[in-house]
Order: structure tokens, then sequence, then C-alpha cells
């Protein structure tokens, strides 16, 4: 398959994200410039980790009105797969691909750690290969991670099963001191409600090669894989949903 | 323009002092300019001329088989195989710092990675290295807490991940704190790129932010000067870092890289427009003319001795190919930024500075450089050392609860984890870090090769003040030890010497003695300094800092599969010693902690049996026998065994010490050439053998087991419980 790297202006995982790609996968990946208006073709997009434009705004306000973000949204409503990891996360929330949106941490300070986040669904794009309630060591590094939304927004997120991941302790449980920013349920991902939209804050590319310290973020890119490779006749899996918080 | 008559007194108002004056009359053979004599000051000032160290510093061993790149250039160069050079350099802000915590830090981070994206090299990791005032100083939580954020923000919004670096906190540094930056890039090693300008007619080229008004004065009144009680009011002269402009100028750079269109660029640092310009010119003996009334502004009205001395961050300067301006400057664009042709070389060897057409400096460029003054100030011994140096081990009471002390120095501000640091930084980006922050050094793979790289900071300054030779020698074997530790050979250093005012005849002692030590390691290790940086006058209202050469060491696995961690690795390996422990806690951490004294001598060092240590342990690396390896330093060895004992795994150790010594030397002693070592029982005579071969003592303490750290009859300690006090002692100290 064929993978597209945003790099906008301040984005700084763009390079990890084409190598997981291209290196560990053995796939077709571009970057795709921030001022173009064309996908070149590609099937999963990733909006990667960084600091668009400094960020001096809220994060993701600026980035999302860049000449890509309107082909990055026609692909997302025609069922292509959108990838928003960290400050893409951001972006799709500002753009309103994704329900919610992303404040400073509640210690407000910057946290890097590597947390443990529960799959909830596996039916979405970036879970489609993984087992629901599976553990995934995957490093965090943001200082605005905190996930809100409203009481009814909250609600019908929960409710349409369109948490992905949520920060848990060593032995699954979701608990506050798991929660390493504040979000609201220790909701760490979510999804749009076609699920081909994810967005999360902690960084699978970061977490893809056991040299550097793991690699169970692979399971997420080897997830687009199989989304994509789907026999589109095939009757669609039930999805499988881990009960609330 | 009306321009101020100038006299001496102009001239001392710019830093200057009167016999330099006279001597830029006598050598232009008339009167400056007030724009010349401001360019004298800050080109003459100790931060730009090194007027203090640059006869000293001569003593360094600079060269070596491996080194593309030595001092006088952003910064140094090696030779890492497979093509690529490793560039990198450690440079201090420790006044900004003081003055503003976090932007002084976050621009001390900026600059340094200009200094290596200028060599041509994509910066993949940085360290910090932090020396704060103590604890119980009501300002040091909130400089560290800003310093901390400042470096974060810097390093984690351009997207080069933190990868190590060291804090210490003492008293000693309570009205001036150290804040050191290290960055390492990666480069082709045939195409690194200097500051050397070449072709009279090549363009000047501008390349960045706009000049402001920030900054002004920054490198020669802040860093060339002592601090005083009126410190905060130097605010203004502390620039205003913007990580992102510099993100994307250093994208623009690595791809203006590739073209042919670049001869020379530099970074716009310290002395901004100024010092770039002159040092290209002097470097490639040609002259150089600049418009200043082009050069891009933030705010109308500057004046010409502004826009010169301007240190406004994210700026540099290149020369060009004649022909490439139009080349250069659609790069640029492409990232947002402009690119503006503000000047011209020529063949006058002159450097000039104009303002719409009209000269307001004309100086020859080795009159700024070459010809700046070389001092050798009187030093001599401070007559208090003798009454420091001095420990009668009798007067020291041994603790009767040995498990309490080792809690009491685990939790103390110098050996408490370093999380709440480093929990700031990102560690991860760039997809390089092996070893992250918490090992004795940090690993990163190099990108496309088997190969990886070590980095270690390190100088413990209660050494270096009760001995600042050996102090010295111990920073940089502490340093190379370190890279040893995870498996690498020791390449090469880069020093941040922090010294107080140079103008006393003790401070400059102490740098003397600090130099020899550098010297006679770095002879000894085989191990280059290629670059670095000298911070003088770090002095406030009479009190100096203790010496404080800090040292970077870079080494290379050539497997960095290879690599090790400190921590226990497997229930049943047996846990050896190498190494000998001498009776000795003169200038410990023990003896400042419980003991409240920082006195006496500090640890022996023998640089052959330090020799034997480190090829010791890269020979057993080698052979695959280790399972984990720590060097024995600060806390002594039993710091170390707990030390060992807080990796993710939760091994505890059961060990027995025997020494024939003081109970408290034994444990907590910080003898010198010692590593602590955990390898499978049946890998044991192989060890023996090396060790016997390098005449290195091979001493097996116990082994890993259960979960505690239990040293017979003197300590049992709980992991998890202890662990958990260890890891959040640092924020319960600071605060939030």
């Amino acid at each position: 398959m064929r993978w597209g790297v945003v790099v906008f202006p301040g984005s700084n995982d763009d390079r990890d994200n084409l190598r997981v790609a291209e290196r560990i996968l053995g796939d077709e990946a571009v970057a795709l410039w921030h001022k173009d208006r064309d996908l070149r073709a590609c099937d999963a997009v990733v909006l990667p980790g960084g600091f668009s434009y400094g960020d001096y705004l809220r994060c993701g306000a600026i980035a999302r009105l860049s000449p890509i973000m309107d082909a990055v949204a026609e692909h997302a409503r025609g069922g292509g797969v959108v990838i928003g990891i960290c400050n893409g996360f951001q972006i799709l929330c500002e753009a309103g691909l994704l329900p919610g949106a992303l404040l400073a941490n509640r210690s407000l300070k910057f946290v890097c750690e590597i947390t443990n986040v529960r799959v909830e669904t596996t039916d979405t794009a970036f879970t489609y290969g993984c087992r629901a309630g599976e553990l995934l060591s995957v490093p965090i590094k943001h200082g605005e991670g905190c996930y809100v939304a409203d009481e009814t927004t909250l609600a019908e997120i929960e409710d349409q099963g369109l948490v992905v991941f949520r920060y848990a302790d060593r032995s699954g449980r979701v608990t506050p001191e798991a929660n390493p920013n504040g979000s609201l349920n220790n909701i760490a991902g979510v999804c749009n409600a076609g699920r081909n939209v994810v967005g999360m804050m902690p960084h699978p590319e970061h977490a893809a090669e056991r040299l550097l310290g793991g690699d169970d973020g692979l399971k997420l890119f080897r997830s687009v894989q199989a989304w994509v490779g789907r026999d589109s006749r095939s009757p669609r899996r039930e999805p499988t949903v881990v009960p609330g918080p | 323009m009306t321009r101020p008559a100038v006299t001496v007194d102009t001239a001392v108002g710019q830093g200057l002092t009167p016999e330099e004056y006279e001597s830029i009359v006598k050598r232009l053979g008339r009167t400056p300019t007030f724009e010349e004599v401001a360019v004298f000051g800050v080109m003459w000032s100790e931060h730009c001329s090194y007027k203090s160290s640059r006869h000293w510093l001569r003593q360094l061993p600079t060269t070596g088989p491996n080194v593309l790149q030595g001092p006088g250039e952003n910064a140094g160069a090696v030779d890492i195989g497979d093509g690529l050079a490793a560039v990198f350099k450690i440079e201090s802000h420790n006044h900004p710092s003081f003055v503003e915590p976090f932007q002084g830090a976050a621009t001390g981070v900026g600059g340094i990675l200009r200094d290596v994206f200028t060599m041509g090299a994509r910066p993949v990791a940085i360290m910090d290295s932090l020396r704060f005032g103590s604890l119980e100083h009501p300002r040091t939580p909130y400089l560290t807490r800003g310093v901390v954020a400042g470096i974060g923000h810097y390093g984690n919004c351009i997207g080069v991940p933190n990868v190590g670096g060291d804090a210490a906190f003492d008293a000693a540094y309570d009205a001036n704190i150290l804040v050191n930056a290290f960055t390492l890039g990666i480069a082709p090693a045939d195409r690194l790129f200097r500051a050397k300008a070449a072709g009279p007619g090549n363009p000047v080229i501008y390349v960045g932010s706009r000049t402001g008004r920030d900054g002004i004065h920054g490198a020669s009144l802040l860093a060339s000067a002592s601090l005083d009680a009126l410190a905060e009011e130097k605010r203004p002269a502390v620039q205003v870092g913007d990580p992102f402009t510099e993100k994307l100028l250093l994208e623009a750079c690595l791809e203006l890289m590739r073209t042919e269109h670049v001869v020379a660029i530099q970074d716009m640092g310290a002395a901004g427009l100024t010092s770039s310009s002159v040092e290209m010119a002097g470097r490639g003996e040609v002259g150089v003319v600049i418009d200043l009334d082009k050069v891009p502004l933030r705010e109308d009205g500057m004046v010409p001795y502004e826009i010169l001395l301007s240190e406004s961050q994210e700026r540099m300067l290149l020369v060009a190919k004649e022909g490439s301006e139009d080349a250069v400057r659609a790069i640029f664009e492409r990232w947002d930024l402009q690119a503006v042709v503000i000047g011209r070389l020529t063949d006058d060897g002159v450097w000039r500075a104009r303002w719409h057409g009209e000269d307001v400096c004309a100086i020859p460029a080795t009159i700024l450089t070459d010809a700046a003054p070389v001092y050798r100030r009187p030093a001599e011994e401070p007559a208090r050392l003798d009454e420091l140096q001095a420990l009668d081990l009798r007067s020291i009471r041994e603790p009767a609860d040995y498990t309490q002390t080792l809690q009491t120095l685990l939790t103390s501000p110098n050996l408490c984890s370093r999380e709440w640091i480093y929990r700031q930084y990102d560690q991860f980006v760039g997809g390089s870090t092996v070893v992250r922050p918490g090992g004795d050094a940090a690993v990163i793979r190099i990108e496309g090769t088997r190969r990886g790289l070590a980095m270690a900071v390190d100088c413990n300054s209660r050494y270096t003040r009760l001995d600042p030779y050996v102090g010295a020698v111990i920073a940089v074997v502490e340093a190379a030890r370190n890279c040893v530790a995870v498996g690498a050979r020791p390449l090469a250093l880069t020093d941040c010497l922090n010294f107080g005012n140079p103008e006393r005849p003790d401070v400059m002692w102490e740098f003397q003695q600090a130099i020899a030590g550098i010297r006679d390691a770095c002879l000894a290790l085989g191990t280059p300094v290629v670059s670095g940086n000298v911070s003088f006058y770090n002095e406030t209202e009479g009190r100096n800092i203790p010496p404080t050469p800090t040292i970077a060491m870079v080494g290379l696995l050539d497997d960095v599969e290879l690599y090790l961690t400190p921590w226990w690795k497997a229930e049943g390996d047996a846990i050896v010693l190498l190494g000998r422990t001498r009776e000795e806690i003169g200038g410990s951490e023990y003896l400042a902690v419980v003991h409240g004294q920082t006195r006496g001598t500090p640890p022996w060092i023998d640089l052959e049996a330090e020799k034997r240590l480190q090829r010791l342990v890269l020979a057993a690396v080698q052979e695959r026998l280790l399972r984990s390896a720590h060097d024995v330093a600060e806390g002594g060895l039993a710091v170390a065994l707990a030390e060992c004992s807080f990796g993710g795994t939760r091994h505890g150790a059961r060990v027995a010490l025997e020494g024939g010594m003081r109970t408290d030397a034994l444990l907590f002693g910080e003898s010198q050439s010692r590593m602590l070592v955990s390898v499978r029982r049946k890998s044991l005579s192989q060890l023996r053998d090396l060790a016997r071969r390098e005449d290195v003592p091979c001493t097996v303490l116990g082994e890993v087991r259960g979960h505690s750290v239990v040293i017979d009859g003197l300590v049992d300690l709980p992991i998890e419980s202890t662990r958990e006090r260890w890891r959040r002692a640092l924020e319960r100290r600071v605060g939030g």
C-alpha cells in the first residue's frame, strides 16, 4: 500500500512515520507538503506529531487551514484512512474530523514517558489487527494532551464506541493514576463514526523497533494495512467494543 | 546622522580597558568611530575573544586519527565510519539563565543547535548539564523549574531528542547557576561546512528571523562580566527564542547544503551580525562589505549600533557562490523564510559596514580577530586549599544504621532520580534513541548502519573545588567510563569550562590546574578535545563558583545491539565488582549529605588503572560476557547496587562486602576506576581470565536475587518503596 505523511512547517515525527512505513513495513511512503492540494494517490494519510506553525495559537488551529487539509478531509469523507498522532490528533479535532479537543495537561507540564494504552475497539482502521482489551506499551510526549468534550459529545463518543484507546495501568485497569494528562475517561484516542479516521496522543511510530524499546506500535500500522487490504465485498465484521471506562 | 564623539570613556562603556582602546587607536592609526568601538567591545570581549584562556587552551590535545574538525569552527567533528561524521559541541548559557531562566535556557539550546547544523549536520541528540544552588535557597526551585521548562520547550518544539545530561545542587551555585547545553549531529564526512569565507564578489546572504533590539550586549555584558544584585534588571539583554523559526531554518539550511551553492556559513550567535561576518572574513583572509540598511528589521528606527550588536535569535549568515542568489532565495522561500543579500566579499581584507552608502566601520578584519589581546593573567594557589583538604577520618562518626543512611542518600538532591527533569523532554523524536536518560550514558543508533553512539556528560564540583587538577582528570575519565559502561569506545570530547572571575589569581590558578587535568586525562585515554567553550566571570558579588570543567564525551559502538544498561537482567546472575575500593571518603556525597562537610582530597585516580579497567570492560562487551554494567560513582558501591535494582524488572541484589576498612568508606566511598557488572554464572571464569590479563581486581560480591538490596549484616532495603521515594524526591523538593 501507499502511505502519505503530511509535512507541516514544524512537523517533527514525519521522518519517523515515513521510516516505519518504508523501512519496517516495506510499503511505499511519500511526504506530502502542506502547500500541496494532492494526496498523490495515497491509501492512508498520517498527520504526524510536532509543533505545526509553532503551536503559538491553539495546537493545530493554523495547520487545519493548510491547503493540503481540504484533500485530507475529502479523503476522510470518502472512507479513506486518516491517522492523526499527537499534533496530528489535535489538527483533526480542530478540523472537525474528530470529536472533542485537546487542552494543556493537568500538570501544566510537558510529559514524556512510556504509557500503557488499552485497545477499546478493534473495528477501526488503526486497531483492526489488535485484540479487544489488548495492552500496548507506547510513549507519549506532549504538553497539550488532555482530551475533553462536552457532556453530550462525550456520551455520544462512549455510546457509539468511538473511544479507541484508554490509558491503563500495567494490568489493564483504567485508573486515575494511569492517566498522564487528565484526559476525560482516560481517553488516549478516538475515531470518527466511519471508523476510518483515528486520532491518538501516544506515538506508535516510536514503538516500532525492539532496539528502540519495543514494537507494540507496529500492530497499529499493520492494522491499517489489513483495513486497506480487506475485501470490501465480504460482510463487515461485527464491532468488538470493550465496555466503558 | 550625528555621530557621538569618541573618547576613552566611550570605549570603557563598551567593555574595553583604556589600554585596549589605546592599542585600537594605534593599530587603526586614527580615532575609531562610535560603531567601531562597539564592534571592538564585543569582538574583544572575553566571551568572543577568549583573551584570558586562549594561551592555556593551546595545551589541550586536539588532534587524532578520527578528528575531522578540531576547535575553532562552529563545532568539532569526528569520523564514525560508514562515511559519516559526528558533529558536536557543548556551550554555556549561564548568566542569561540566571537572569531569565526559561528564555535563557531555551536560547542556550537554540544556539548550540545552530552551531551543529551550521556544519551541515542534522542534530540528533541534546544533553544538558545543570548546576543549581542549594534546594534550601528560596530562588532555586524557581530557577530549576524555569530552566528545565526552557530546555524542554526548545528541544521538544524543534524536534531533537534530549537523551541525557546531569544536574547537581550545591549552595556554591546559589547566585550563579550553570546551564550547559550539548548537541550532536550527523553529517556526511565529506560534506562538512565551515565558516571560512572565500571568493571576492561572492554575495553575503542573511537568512532567518528579522533583527530586533533584543539581546544587545548579551555576550559582552552578560557573559563577560560578573553578575550583581541588579541581575534581574538585565533581562532585556536576554534573547527570546523561537524554536519554530529555527526548525524552518534547520530544514532550509540542510536542504541548501545538499546543493553546491554555499561557500561558507555561520550562525549569528554572540555579537550577532558583527562576529559572524568578522569571523568568516578573518578565517578566509578576505574583506567584506555589509550594507546595514539592507538587514531585515523587526522595527523601525533601529540604528547601525543596534543592528551590529543585536543578538536576535534564529539568524544565519552565509556566503554563496556568485549567481546562486536566486536559488538560495527559492529554498528559503519554500520554508517561508527570507534570504536577503546584504553584502559582498572583497579582496582588501577590510571588514566594512555601511549605512546608506556611508562607511560606519572600516577595520582590517585581522585586527578584530588575530590582534585581539591575549592575557596571561597572574595565577596563585588559593590560601584556604590546604585547610579544605585536611580531613581527619577519626572525627567522622560512622552511622549506626546503614539501611537508614542509604535511604537518606538515595533521596538526597544529588543522588535521587532525575526523572522529574527528563520527563519534560522529548526523548523519542527522531527514532534513534536506544538508551534514554537514566543510564550511565545515552545511546543512539546511527541510521543506516550497525553502529551506535554513546554520550555522557560529567563534572563533580566537590572534587574540582578540593583539587581542580584531580577533579578535572576525574571529570574526563568518568565521562569516558560512562561511555564504556554502555559498551562504547570513547572517541573524543567537548568541554565547557565554567569558572569564576579570571582577573582573580586564585580563579586563574584553578583554571590552569583544570586545563592540565583535562590534558593529562585526554592524553592517557587518547580522546582529543574537538570543541568547547569557556565561561568566565561566574561570580556574583565577589563570590565565585567552584571550578566546573564540564566534560561531554562521545563514544562509538561498532555494533549497537551490544549496548548495555545498568539494570539487573535475571535472577541468579553473579554480581561482580571490577576495580579496587580504597578507604577514602574525601569530597564524597556521603560526607556532604550525612556529615555536612565538603573537605578532604578527592578519590585517588591512577590513569593506568583506569585505562586497564576500560579496556577490560570493552573486551568483556565484545565477548558478550556482561548482562549489565554500571559505573560506581557518587554515593559509592551501596548507591550503585540500589541504582542497578531500580530498572523496570525490579530485580534485587544479595551481596556480601569485605574490605578491611571503615564500613562507611566501603559502602559510600567513591573510589575511581570501578565498574559494577552482572554476568551469567557460566561466564564468570572467562571474565576472571580477562580481568587477570588486564590486572584489574575482579570480586564476586553476590547475586541478583529477590526484591530487596541486601548487603549482608549491613543493609536490607526493599526495592519497590525505596524506588518510589528515590523517583519522587526531586519533584517533592522542586515542587510542581
